[in-house]
């Protein structure tokens, strides 16, 4: 059997997470492509490889090959971090996500999970608001009005957004009293008893988190950082080559990580109904041993929990290609007098509902 | 004040209803035409592997005809070139030579016939105006595009019909492969 000491596993589990993270988004902008095209009446990239599928690698051999561009009052080390911070916030996030239940073989244990800490909520807070620097590096360090307002639009813009996005989880957390993801997404499934995933409980509260996941990825319709109809590309104005990549790989990759949030938060993450139901069948009817029927079950729901992720990510992809960007103001307004407002609502409401034993 | 096409409308600003200000409908309603769009039928033909096939009136690049004996018709008349509005096309008439007859319909043939493909606006005024049919503007092949002015210019050897092996004894052609590939060669001499 496998004997590894935790740390080991976990840095494996880590080293795959960061791979499956960077192929996910490797593939998004494939799928980005193909899915607009199809919404538009198109058949999108068809060219290389059977249906299109080796484009993100010419679309990388591009990126590599093409000019290093430093504008000339450019502040290079900066210009040079920014991306580099931006990537490097976009990968660390995706460590405490957990992407499936516990493995066992023999007497060894293993969560298929980076880092289980009991933090792991306001990791990912924490490790997402960061992203914002390397916009806001990038943006500045260019020396260009565009990329400069740009990268004042991206701060003001997650600022106001993070505060309605983390009131939304507060009612969460009341709910579920712990913030570490495995234990929010163990509570959403409990054996023997009839059991709602947390969207049934907070609606709303997903509805504001939603909208705030768009604003925080930079997304259509809050795109504005970057909107090429007002300025030019934004932060990322100056930037060529691998660097410009690396900017555009962050966003797909920061969609990953808000898609695999809200599935573990809102879906259930790796639980799926009458998994208990199904184990138990397995062990009596089948002769399967119960750690047998366990790991089936385990590797059941990573595989749904990355169902649900693409489901997710499909949905940017397709709110995107629908909606038209929202004026500058008209997102002010939305985040400050619309989601901040509904968000406190929604703690207040999610309060009574405790306090009356309505919802638990 | 009465308006000109009587199709005016009043319109009234009325205040929004709650489903309206929420958005929210606004956007399933777009994001369900949106995913109608994702399942429709896609009107792209995928160019290389596709093609669509040309209008049978559809003038493409000429080809210059052989009888049914395999011997070229043009006599090197000029109607076409005269008939021709860009001025497209030149030729130079040559004394047709004895046993030069399973080579050429008539006494007098083109040495040499060019178009110049850059010219030609595909009206196909030069295949009206010839006696002896045999100039055609293909329905199915285009002139392709190329890098270099000067291949643009088409000569006899690549405006002739071929003449198919297999078909040379139907046609009642009494040349070898050997003989027509001299022939071919003394046309090529002549044209240089």
């Amino acid at each position: 059997m496998l004997e590894l000491p935790a740390l080991g596993w976990q840095s494996i589990v880590i080293f795959v997470v960061f791979a499956l993270s960077l192929l996910i988004a490797t593939y998004c902008t494939y799928a980005e492509r193909v899915i607009a095209a199809f919404l538009q009446d198109r058949v999108g990239p068809d060219r290389a490889g059977p249906y299109g599928l080796l484009q993100p690698l010419a679309d990388a051999v591009k990126m590599f090959t093409k000019e290093e561009f430093f504008p000339q009052n450019a502040n290079t080390a900066l210009f040079i971090f920014g991306p580099c911070l931006a990537m490097i916030t976009a990968l660390m996030s995706s460590a405490v996500i957990p992407f499936g239940n516990v493995l066992s073989f023999g007497s060894n244990y293993f969560f298929l999970q980076g880092i289980e800490v009991n933090i792991g909520m306001l990791w990912v807070f924490g490790v997402v608001s960061l992203g914002v620097y390397g916009i806001m590096i990038g943006g500045w360090a260019s020396n260009n009005k565009f990329s400069l307002l740009g990268a004042i639009r991206a701060a003001s813009q997650n600022i106001s957004y993070e505060l309605a996005m983390g009131m939304s989880l507060i009612a969460v957390l009341m709910i579920s009293g712990t913030l570490s993801l495995r234990d929010i997404t163990l509570q959403q499934s409990v054996a023997g008893e009839w059991h709602f995933w947390n969207i049934v409980k907070q609606p709303l509260g997903f509805i504001i988190f939603l909208v705030c996941a768009f604003a925080e990825t930079n997304r259509t319709p809050f795109d504005l950082p970057e909107c090429e109809t007002e300025l030019v590309g934004g932060y990322h104005t100056e930037y060529s080559s691998m660097k410009l990549g690396l900017y555009l790989f962050s966003e797909y990759v920061n969609i990953f990580v808000a898609s695999a949030v809200m599935s573990v938060l809102y879906f259930g993450g790796f639980n799926f109904p009458f998994q208990y139901e199904l184990r138990d069948w397995l062990v009596s009817n089948q002769d399967w041993t119960l750690a047998g029927a366990q790991n089936l079950i385990t590797i059941l729901g990573t595989v749904l929990l990355f169902g649900k992720i693409f489901g997710f990510i499909f949905f940017f992809m397709w709110v995107r290609w629908t909606l038209p960007r929202f004026r500058y103001d008209q997102l002010m307004r939305l985040g400050w007098t619309i989601l901040i407002p509904l968000s406190i609502f929604n703690i207040l409401l999610t309060g009574g509902l405790i306090t009356f034993g309505i919802i638990q | 004040m009465q308006s000109l096409s009587n199709r005016a409308k009043q319109v009234e600003k009325k205040p929004m209803t709650l489903a309206e200000r929420a958005y929210l409908p606004a956007i399933f309603q777009g994001l369900s035409i949106t995913m109608r769009h994702f399942f429709m039928k896609k009107p792209t033909i995928r160019y290389p592997e596709e093609q669509r096939p040309f209008s049978p009136v559809f003038r493409g690049l000429h080809v210059l005809k052989r009888d049914e004996q395999g011997r070229e018709r043009c006599t090197a008349c000029g109607l076409c070139a005269v008939a021709c509005p860009a001025e497209a096309i030149t030729m130079v008439a040559g004394e047709r030579k004895k046993g030069e007859e399973g080579l050429y319909r008539e006494e007098k043939y083109a040495i040499s016939y060019e178009i110049n493909m850059l010219r030609c606006i595909f009206c196909g005024l030069c295949e009206e105006a010839c006696p002896k049919a045999a100039v055609y503007l293909q329905a199915d092949k285009m002139a392709p595009p190329r890098f270099e002015r000067d291949e643009f210019i088409y000569g006899k050897n690549r405006l002739v019909e071929p003449v198919s092996p297999d078909n040379r004894s139907k046609r009642g052609i009494q040349l070898t492969e050997e003989q027509a590939q001299q022939l071919r060669a003394k046309m090529d001499a002549q044209l240089a």
